[in-house]
């Protein structure tokens, strides 16, 4: 049974590096997804929502890429107080642009947009 | 009490946590520092059900994992938005009545909004939410019932939602 242990614990080891730089590269990925989102959507209130892809997976998925290879568990502390510091207040960051541009009477585009509305309409 | 051994615990954990040394210099630091902060907590009157939110800690903890694969999956379906070589979207504006009774739920609720990628909440007024969605199809009044009962039971308690 520690024989089993010392195994996986040399294999985390091993592993851990590559696949928490895989995480960093994905989540980095993640974050240019949301930049173009955030450039290519029409409205201020449409662009909110593909800002909010950075600010949930892109952080998320980087802060577990760097936990995986952090030297000792206080940087996981760390990392997990990061990410609970980004879950509490990047919602309230964002409702409180929104809720700015609400009150200033900004109106929001509504109904479907895009140049063929039949293309694909169960995918999504 | 219950607050005040809440709040005093959780900043000895975040003391440790963020120094992880034990030298009688640094702890004796951190005892001061706890010392004024939980002074100051005290004359602000904030050692409340808010300001200490720890008593619901349980039910926080079973909230989360649903929230997160909520938020995984709207993450797709924003990322496919954001790549698709057409535009393809279909913004909309709705309202919705929540059951939450107490402020601490209703943030609860309108965060996991926020949170999950193609909703925005913009607006709270009692117990009616304004809410922007990504897609009109997914953003049905109907779609959030499910976040707004495990909200509320997670935060008000079990007899809350009913």
């Amino acid at each position: 049974m520690s024989d089993l242990l010392t195994n996986l614990y040399h294999f985390f080891e091993i592993v851990r590096y590559p696949a928490g730089s895989a995480l960093c590269l994905a989540g980095a990925i993640l974050c240019v997804i949301g930049t173009i989102g955030v450039m290519r959507f029409p409205d201020f209130y449409t662009r909110m929502h593909a800002a909010s892809i950075t600010d949930t997976s892109g952080a998320t998925v980087i802060l577990i890429g760097m936990a995986l290879m952090a030297p000792s568990w206080i940087i996981v502390a760390k990392l997990g107080t990061i990410f609970w510091l980004l879950f509490l207040t990047s919602p309230a960051a964002s409702h409180a642009v929104v809720n700015a541009a609400h009150t200033a009477g900004l109106q929001p585009l509504i109904g479907r947009l895009g140049k063929k509305p039949d293309d694909e309409e169960g995918a999504a | 009490m219950a607050y005040f051994l809440g709040l005093l615990f959780a900043l000895v954990a975040f003391w440790i946590g963020m120094s992880g040394h034990f030298e009688p210099l640094l702890l004796g630091l951190g005892a001061v520092s706890l010392g004024l902060t939980m002074i100051l907590a005290y004359r602000l009157d904030i050692l409340d059900r808010e300001g200490v939110p720890y008593v619901r800690l349980v039910g926080f903890a079973m909230y989360f994992p649903w929230l997160m694969k909520e938020i995984i999956k709207a993450n797709w379906t924003v990322i496919r938005a954001c790549l698709r070589a057409e535009l393809d979207i279909a913004p909309t504006l709705v309202k919705l009545k929540t059951t939450c009774t107490s402020d601490l739920a209703k943030v609860t609720f309108a965060n996991s909004i926020t949170l999950t990628p193609g909703t925005v909440t913009i607006e709270i007024d009692g117990d009616k939410l304004l809410v922007h969605g990504l897609y009109e199809q997914d953003s049905q009044p109907e779609a959030f019932i499910e976040m707004d009962r495990r909200s509320a039971r997670a935060i008000d308690g079990k007899g809350a939602a009913a």
